[in-house]
């Protein structure tokens, strides 16, 4: 298959004042698409390298689609983690795992931003389902990709890239962070989330 | 010893317009202060745990110092490495080198802002004191993708803060744009202190 930019689910300007318009358009349109094509091009190559038998740079292509596919997995499901109806609290049993899980939402809430400021360069905070033991856990990914723990699916993501926040933010990520919990869109997290539940591997 | 940081070595507005002076000034103030108090702070933590004989926070200081530390010594040398008076080519001992471990200078640079591109990081031009050459490097961050034995000469920040406000996501204007204000007395110098240290 080839993979396909998604349209945002709202309007560039949906997000303000957490996110600004010009952010949105840029991070969606040039940044999303890069990594869209990015993956698509190493699909190709990969496709080409099968046919012809010569794998030269497979070491290098196999990176690229790392990167890139996971740059568009995971900006694919930020932009559906995000609405302008958003912020608040979760409701129902994803409330209940949280709480069960981590303490308190208030519990959850300081971990997951913590790990997402705490973000050594590019990269993304994230709350991952774990499906070998069957619970969540929150996580930090480099780049897009590097340093996430296997067998996971991601249930809410925060793009901490400097592309993400510069432009409005400055250096100031943590002000960034504590924003995104205003646009959180909770229905979409749940909805990830039970489709994940009780889906374990052995 | 604890590090400081260092004044820019020329205005903050002094690169302009290859780079603004707004970015100049979160760039030298906020974000590379912040790796020279990452560094000292990491270094506190490793003093305290050996004072104390608890080293349960030891492996993740060393980190620190190697993340922050990678972080002050690249913007050392890129600060110096660029210049109003910058954006001619090498000359001397250092454009001959260039020249004979690359091929021309266009080779060099060809690869150079190729690394550059594929880079989360630096691109780098070192010296690798094990095979007495120089060689392109691409780094992630500023740690990941080092050479043991390598001394920088060239650096180039392409980290998203370091151009994203004048150039959006457009890296390679700005990879353009540092070639109007590279300035090589830095490198040469480096460069030939290597050379009487290795060779």
């Amino acid at each position: 298959m080839t993979y396909e930019l998604p349209d945002l689910p709202y309007d560039y300007d949906a997000l303000e004042p957490a996110i600004d318009a010009r952010i949105m358009e840029l991070h969606h349109d040039k940044h999303h698409q890069g990594y869209v094509d990015g993956a698509n091009s190493a699909l190709e190559k990969l496709q080409s390298m099968r046919e012809g038998g010569d794998f030269g740079d497979i070491k290098g292509v196999e990176r690229n689609l790392a990167f890139n596919l996971s740059g568009h997995v995971n900006h694919t499901v930020f932009w559906r983690n995000m609405s302008p109806d958003g912020g608040g609290e979760p409701g129902g049993e994803l409330a209940d795992a949280i709480e069960e899980r981590f303490g308190s939402f208030d519990g959850f809430k300081r971990h997951f931003s913590e790990a997402a400021k705490g973000v050594e360069g590019s990269g993304w905070g994230m709350l991952l389902y774990d499906h070998l033991g069957d619970q969540m856990i929150v996580g930090i990914a480099e780049n897009h990709q590097n340093q996430t723990p296997q067998g996971t699916t991601p249930l809410l993501v925060l793009d901490v890239w400097e592309h993400a926040y510069y432009l409005q933010y400055e250096n100031n990520r943590g002000e960034y962070v504590d924003n995104f919990w205003d646009v959180v869109n909770w229905d979409d997290v749940a909805q990830r989330y039970d489709d994940c539940k009780g889906r374990t591997i052995q | 010893m604890s590090q400081e940081l260092p004044p820019l070595p020329y205005d903050y507005d002094a690169l302009e317009p290859s780079i603004s002076e707004q970015v100049l000034t979160w760039h030298h103030d906020t974000h590379h202060q912040g790796y020279v108090n990452g560094w000292n702070s990491a270094e506190e933590t490793l003093a305290e745990n050996r004072e104390s004989g608890d080293f349960g926070s030891s492996g993740s200081a060393i980190r620190n110092v190697t993340h922050n530390g990678c972080g002050h010594i690249l913007h050392d040398l890129f600060w110096q490495n660029m210049g109003p008076e910058g954006g001619d080519e090498p000359t001397g001992a250092l454009a001959d080198r260039i020249e004979e471990d690359f091929g021309s200078y266009d080779a060099w640079k060809g690869e150079f802002e190729a690394a550059a591109k594929n880079a989360s990081g630096w691109a780098l031009l070192v010296y690798d004191s094990f095979s007495n050459q120089l060689r392109n490097l691409v780094v992630d961050k500023h740690d990941q993708g080092a050479l043991w034995g390598s001394h920088p000469i060239l650096a180039l920040d392409v980290w998203e803060h370091s151009y994203y406000y004048d150039y959006g996501p457009a890296r390679g204007d700005f990879i353009d744009a540092f070639f109007e204000v590279v300035d090589w007395e830095e490198p040469s110098r480096r460069y030939e202190q290597a050379v009487e240290i290795f060779e």
